[in-house]
């Protein structure tokens, strides 16, 4: 019998609604796998007792026919969505201790869907990195390792404890934020499904804010599938969050199983970048060939800004973080360095409460936001912005989705590339573009590279349109079979 | 442009980040390639176009002035580094 830590959470629903199982011993099963996979590092802490006693809700619900959506479904819940009474920390020390008093839209939404907490992940730093080794409780190892290796790799990031978590079948699905890439390009790295909905489908109330403008919530998990009833779950409309679509959450399972026929596929010619490894380019062809064996036109589209989101991307988000971190001031929550005076108070706590990312980028923010700065950088970025979404509606017109790689390499060593921050900026090439236009888009793992490491797709679909994403990257999954599962070797 | 260690002790101030002096001419060194890379933009033709501060274009809704929640003192007071009957407890700034 396969272990049911092996299961998609699809399948584990059908088999708790078939009682070859119980919300309880499905529990069980994942907190034994979290509990022997320290060496992983995916969580910051692990909370045991609530998930025990939310599977057991869970089986008095499917016994009296009420089952919901995610009933009994263990997630791993990023450290970045504040929940009830338990730590809440966005992987930093200045949040270290702080428990918040309430609980994210979006969590509430996965509790009220009948899903359980088996704890929270590591990420980086306030969300800023795309390699996990800037969290201030050190790196979340990948589950994955090159063929004939044991050098640990980055998992991506930074949603990278939640997609470490789902890859190492420690959870059945996870949480993660998307605000330059940072569901998508670990989904990629770890071989998982990682989805950004349209913005404003998942509210933003009670996540840690980075940047406000282009923070997504998003699902990980195991399959299109998985994602679609996750994403079910977590959209909704919130009048907490201004910013909020109240529009009705489609059925995006069902989106799953629709025909892509006569889809029009759009293939932009500028996400073919000097030094992306030939085996991505080969993945990117196949894909391009599975999709056109399912029906669908296949058509070379250009995106002419797309080499500027990711500067543009650094001006923006640096720029609504310094404005959204300057909450952290050591008086109300979280860390206090006392000072000689006020503002060293504010100084020596905040030097001592963030990271060197975190610190960099909130001193870009400030500088673009300057007196003199702020036309040259913030307001040109904001108007670029407006070219690259200016692209994607031109583009919208006459194709249905696009397809792209996620990312231009397969997962890093930790250490590799933690030297020069443009270096590690670069891992978001491909995704940012969709954080600026605010359009859905989704990895789906497509293959793996000569080393034996996972390689995904990317799915952009106009916003709004998440179904259309769904059954494309439903095809997609379908036609790439990957069914490759890291050596557990973390188990102890 | 590029910034000097003056400007990074002047950007660490607006940010309220202690930045040790012996550290000034690194950090400068830091944010300029991080600023270089950034100066590609000057590359984009923006005449005419509008900023775009969000993927929303709707309005931000309106709702009536009135309390909708409270009487949370306490619980938000647990998370406050020091706290005494009931207020914040904060460094002197009157004289």
């Amino acid at each position: 019998m396969s272990s049911l830590t092996d299961l998609t959470l699809a399948q584990a629903r059908a088999g708790l609604d078939s009682k070859k199982f119980s919300a309880r011993e499905l529990v069980d099963a994942h907190i034994d796998a979290v509990e022997k996979a320290d060496a992983l590092n995916a969580f910051t802490q692990t909370t045991p007792h609530l998930a025990r006693a939310q599977a057991e809700e869970s089986d008095k619900r499917i016994a009296a026919g009420e089952a919901r959506l995610l009933e009994g479904m263990p997630l791993a819940i990023k450290d970045l969505f504040c929940t009830d009474g338990i730590e809440t920390t966005a992987s930093s020390n200045i949040l270290k201790g702080f428990k918040p008093p309430y609980e994210s839209t979006v969590t509430a939404n996965l509790w009220a869907a009948g899903a359980n907490m088996l704890g929270k992940t590591s990420m980086d730093e306030f969300a800023m990195g795309s390699s996990n080794e800037t969290a201030a409780t050190g790196s979340v190892i990948s589950p994955w390792r090159r063929e004939g290796s044991n050098a640990a790799l980055v998992p991506g990031g930074s949603s990278g404890g939640s997609a470490s978590a789902v890859a190492a079948g420690l959870a059945l699905g996870g949480t993660g934020t998307d605000t330059g890439g940072s569901i998508r390009q670990p989904a990629a790295f770890t071989g998982t499904v990682g989805v950004k909905a349209t913005y404003g489908r998942c509210s933003r109330w009670g996540v840690v804010a980075f940047a406000s403008s282009l923070d997504h919530p998003g699902p990980i998990g195991k399959s299109v599938e998985d994602c679609a009833m996750m994403l079910q779950a977590m959209a909704s409309f919130d009048p907490k969050d201004s910013t909020s679509l109240n529009v009705e959450t489609p059925d995006f399972s069902a989106a799953c199983k629709r025909s892509i026929k006569g889809l029009k596929i759009g293939v932009p010619k500028e996400y073919r970048v000097d030094g992306m490894p030939p085996e991505i380019e080969k993945l990117w062809e196949e894909g391009r060939a599975w999709l056109k064996d399912a029906g669908c036109e296949l058509v070379d589209v250009s995106l002419p800004h797309t080499k500027y989101a990711l500067p543009a991307y650094y001006i923006i988000a640096p720029a609504e973080a310094s404005s959204n971190l300057a909450r952290y001031d050591g008086m109300r929550f979280g860390l206090r360095v006392d000072g000689a005076d006020l503002t060293d108070t504010y100084e020596q706590t905040r030097a001592a409460g963030f990271g060197p990312e975190v610190q960099r980028r909130l001193m870009i923010g400030a500088y673009v936001l300057s007196a003199g700065y702020y036309d040259a950088y913030y307001l040109r970025a904001q108007k670029v912005r407006r070219r690259i979404r200016g692209d994607f509606d031109e583009v919208f017109q006459s194709v249905d989705a696009l397809l792209t790689p996620t990312a231009p390499s397969a997962a890093f060593a930790i250490g590799e590339k933690a030297g020069d921050p443009v270096t590690m900026y670069l891992n978001d090439i491909f995704t940012v573009t969709a954080n600026l236009a605010g359009v859905p888009a989704m990895s789906v793992p497509a293959g793996l590279d000569g080393q034996g490491l996972p390689l995904g797709l990317q799915v952009v679909a106009p916003a709004l349109q998440e179904e259309k994403m769904f059954a494309v990257g439903a095809a997609l999954e379908k036609a790439a079979g990957f069914t490759a599962k890291p050596e557990a070797w973390w188990a102890v | 442009m590029s910034v000097t260690p003056d400007d990074v002790r002047r950007i660490a101030r607006l940010a309220r980040i202690a930045a040790p002096e012996d550290r000034l001419e690194e950090l400068a060194g830091e944010l300029n390639g991080i600023l270089q890379w950034i100066e590609q933009l000057n590359e984009v033709d923006i005449e005419g176009v509008e900023p775009m501060a969000s993927a929303v274009d709707a309005k931000l809704p309106l709702r009536e002035d009135e309390v909708t929640d409270g009487n949370k003192r306490d619980e938000i007071l647990m998370n406050a580094p020091r706290s005494e009957e009931g207020f914040f407890v904060v460094p002197k700034v009157v004289e």
